[in-house]
């Protein structure tokens, strides 16, 4: 077991050296200069433009510039951002909080849900539940994400009044930020309870349209998995054993049918941790995902380099969270591995 | 699939699931919020710092510059007039080199945890506050990256040959040459002043970014706090030399998305929104409990020709193309009617603009005519550049340029419609590889040569402003003419000749001056519009 964690353990330092050179050479390979960007429509002069990427250390050949970076990234300094002029190990980590809350409370409202459902569907094969949770997950995976989101707002925050439009926190509360999330943070202040009801408000909305998704995912995904596993040979006999309903579902098929449902959570932390933008957007949620977005449309490189590198590593982690857990539902699979 | 009544039991964990839902939603609804008297603006987007020598951007403005800070002369509120600021009066020698600031007495500065000042707003302060810009060896020049975009782009580095402290509360400013608009670009906020007492003081705690994150001005807001991409923080400040604030707390809640800043507006997320979208505009007006207020902008919308490529060489194809469009059509579709047509390359607004220049009338028939006496009766295929971001100026890129296609395709003219993201675009399009170009200004001081030199002189060609790519001696020479003398009306003379010149030419073809909109609740008093576009909260305030 332990030789298994190691052996991946390691296999994550080619990983990350990969992600940051991919990194590294697409957004360079886009045309789009960040010194021109920051000008815009008015220009510079050659010189003062030539000045300014050399301040930047963007003139140098680029195998000395991504040498530069490697060698300050393992020094733990990913540089400083072009157009915030901040270190971009602080622009991450003052956002990521914020994602990872977000994303959080999205996973598991959408697990605790997605996963009964699945299981109901599964059982009830082809009755009007089953139907229902197929049809509802199918509109829930295709809906534009945009529309779902405004859709919300009008509805429960102009027309109902129950949530607030967007923001994490009422500007009238002010929280100082300690661990940067703010279901602990509105806990910690002097405001406490009443702060941190506030900002169970404010993700009320968010988190459904982000977890809207991975919900309906989930569903589908644990509804084929306990089907197929179902109709196993051994779930017949342990039937005919005359377990009782609980013990064959939940110890003897849904143990098995948990290894695809595990890696699709694996993946979803992924893409909840990154492909938040359009959530955060409509929210004005202060999370990595928009912020990635607004450094590759300023050709902001250290944040391109840096948030990659940061969410590469974030990801291999959860990816080889995934993996141990395979081999904790399916003790099979140590041998293999 | 039979496996027994107790597969029920699933639908039991969903009613539970259900009835704690329901609660779980009740427990909410039922804390309510008590609000201060707070005044909560809805920004369009994140300031890239708090400092504005380092940025070019309007959000870090209206964050920093705005509130925060002051210049030594001001833009006059809702004008483009300049009024005394920290300077109480300034005088210019008869060379015109030489500008003198006499400072206003008595001036606080701000103090945070990190910093009291111990003495007021003195010469050593405008000193500090230029020559981290201009002095490559000074201790704070190459902090937070040292880019002084605007300071750098304005040529301010060899307009000014030296900064001189006569005592004090006066300072003398020398110019390498003769710069009439010197004042108003004192205005802008680059020019912004900083306390070198407070840079003293964080240099030596070996922490000088402290002064770029932790701002200490003079202005009428005391910056408070920072929550990255989600709301700023300030309190009114009591000292301020033109009086305290109206309002005792200004928030900026970051909200990027213009329809989500319409709806926080009606349930009274906020009080004021940056920039609500032209569709939204009508529905705005609609709602009692919103007023909408507009003014003229500062700003042209165009499309480039680029004069040194194909057929735009020839200026009677520049004039054809400008007869094909339909102008009057862009305004009702692309600016909803929010926007006037532009005649000339600078908005009526500023002074000097030519108002007995009348832009090309729209007539296709004409326009075949032209097109056939530069040699191109059958027309001839070439390509537009679309802009690619949504501004004030062109609201819609793509849309205008499908309807240009549109126009140009019946004096037989064959438009393929291009587009990049916007730092390709600004890329290509500063080595001269268009065709067309769609482009737009907004003015950054309201002096005539910040549109006329900045866009369209020869030196603008090489800094990549000039998207025609447009050199004409004659117009070049009276810009600059004009740049060196401080009489008014000799200059008012000399630039309505320049626009006579560009009409001739015809290297742009001019679209709109769109007007500026902002949104508010109906408590809101005190509030005006600026022709920049730029907010100022010091006289606002709430019933």
């Amino acid at each position: 077991m332990l030789f298994v964690f190691l052996r991946k353990f390691l296999l994550v330092i080619p990983t990350l050296i990969g992600a940051s050179l991919i990194a590294f050479a697409l957004i360079r390979l886009v045309p789009g200069d960040p010194v021109l960007n920051l000008l815009g429509e008015r220009g510079g002069n050659p010189q003062v433009v030539a000045e300014m990427r050399a301040k930047l250390g963007i003139d140098k050949p680029l195998a000395e510039q991504y040498w530069i970076f490697l060698k300050n990234a393992l020094h733990g300094d990913l540089g400083d951002s072009i157009v915030s002029n901040r270190p971009v190990a602080e622009e991450f980590w003052s956002r990521f909080p914020a994602t990872l809350e977000l994303a959080g409370v999205s996973l598991v409202w959408s697990i605790l849900l997605g996963l009964p459902l699945g299981i109901l569907a599964a059982l009830r094969r082809n009755s009007a539940l089953d139907y229902s949770v197929i049809g509802v997950s199918l509109i829930g995976y295709s809906m534009p994400i945009f529309w779902w989101g405004l859709i919300l707002v009008i509805v429960f925050s102009v027309q109902l009044g129950w949530f607030p439009v967007s923001g994490r926190l009422s500007v009238f509360f002010e929280v100082p930020p300690k661990t940067g999330f703010l279901l602990v943070d509105s806990l910690l202040s002097e405001e406490g309870w009443s702060a941190f009801v506030d900002a169970v408000k404010h993700l009320v909305l968010p988190s459904i349209v982000l977890g809207t998704i991975p919900l309906a995912v989930m569903a589908r995904m644990t509804r084929s998995s306990l089907l197929e596993v179902l109709g196993e040979d051994y779930v017949r006999t342990a039937k005919a054993k005359g377990l009782s309903w609980f013990r064959v579902v939940y110890v003897h098929a849904l143990r098995n049918a948990l290894i695809p449902i595990v890696t699709v959570v694996g993946l979803m932390v992924g893409a909840l941790l990154t492909g938040a933008v359009l959530t955060e957007t409509i929210f004005s949620w202060p999370g990595i995902g928009r912020w990635l977005v607004k450094s590759v449309e300023a050709r902001d490189y250290p944040v391109i380099q840096g948030g990659v590198l940061y969410l590469a590593f974030l990801i291999v982690m959860v990816n080889l969270i995934v993996d141990l857990t395979y081999l904790w539902i399916y003790p099979r699979m140590r041998s293999r591995t | 699939m039979v496996l027994g009544s107790g597969w029920d039991d699933g639908g039991k964990v969903m009613k539970i699931t259900f009835v704690f839902s329901i609660l779980f939603v009740l427990i909410l609804m039922t804390v309510q919020v008590q609000a201060a008297k707070t005044f909560v603006y809805c920004s369009e987007g994140s300031p890239s710092g708090f400092n504005p020598q380092l940025a070019t951007d309007g959000p870090t403005f209206n964050a920093s510059s705005h509130a925060i800070y002051n210049t030594l002369v001001e833009f006059k509120s809702g004008t483009t007039e300049v009024e005394a600021g920290l300077a109480e009066s300034w005088s210019i020698s008869k060379d015109g080199l030489t500008y003198i600031f006499k400072l206003r007495k008595g001036v606080q500065f701000h103090s945070n945890a990190l910093f009291k000042p111990t003495r007021n707003f003195n010469a050593d302060d405008v000193l500090f506050s230029f020559n981290r810009q201009r002095l490559s060896n000074h201790p704070y020049n190459k902090i937070s990256g040292g880019n002084y975009e605007y300071f750098a782009s304005m040529d301010m580095g060899k307009i000014i040959k030296d900064i001189v402290k006569k005592d004090d509360m006066t300072v003398e400013f020398h110019l390498s040459q003769r710069e009439a608009p010197f004042l108003a670009n004192m205005a802008m906020d680059f020019a912004s002043i900083f306390s070198s007492e407070y840079a003293d003081a964080m240099l030596k705690a070996k922490t000088p970014e402290k002064v770029d994150t932790d701002p200490i001005g003079t202005g009428p807001f005391v910056f408070k706090s920072y929550q990255k991409d989600t709301l700023i923080r300030y309190t009114a400040n009591p000292d301020f030399f033109n009086g305290k604030p109206k309002i005792d707390k200004l928030v900026f809640s970051i909200t990027p998305d213009a329809s989500v800043r319409f709806q926080k507006l009606k349930v009274g997320e906020c009080h004021l929104i940056a920039e609500p979208a032209p569709q939204d505009i009508d529905s705005m007006k609609s709602n009692n409990k919103i007023r909408v207020v507009e003014t003229e902008g500062l700003n042209v919308g165009y499309l480039a020709f680029n004069t040194r490529r194909g057929p735009f060489v020839k200026k009677e194809v520049r004039e054809a193309l400008n007869m094909a469009f339909n102008r009057k059509a862009y305004l009702e579709a692309i600016y909803m009617n929010r926007a006037v047509l532009a005649q000339n390359p600078m908005p009526p607004t500023i002074w000097s603009y030519n108002e007995k220049i009348k832009g090309f009338d729209y007539n296709p028939e004409k326009a075949k005519q032209l097109l056939a006496k530069a040699g191109y009766p059958k027309g001839f295929e070439t390509e537009m550049w679309t802009l690619p971001v949504s501004r004030p100026y062109n609201p819609s890129g793509k849309k205008m340029g499908e309807m240009m296609q549109a126009d140009l395709a019946k004096i037989g003219v064959k438009v393929k419609l291009v587009s990049f993201d916007w730092p390709t675009y600004l890329e290509k399009s500063r080595k001269g590889e268009h065709q067309m170009i769609q482009m737009g200004w907004i003015g950054d001081n309201g002096d005539p040569d910040n549109f006329l030199n900045m866009l369209l002189s020869c030196n603008s060609v090489t800094s990549g402003s000039n998207l025609a790519r447009w050199c004409n001696k004659k117009f070049s020479s009276l810009v600059e003419m004009a740049k060196q003398t401080s009489d008014i009306k000799k200059r008012t003379e000399l630039y309505k000749k320049a626009q006579e010149i560009f009409k001739e030419e015809a290297p742009w073809a001019t679209l709109a001056y769109a007007r500026v909109f902002r949104a508010m609740s109906v408590d809101v008093v005190g509030y005006q519009l600026q022709p920049f576009g730029s907010e100022l909260f010091e006289k606002v305030d709430l019933k």
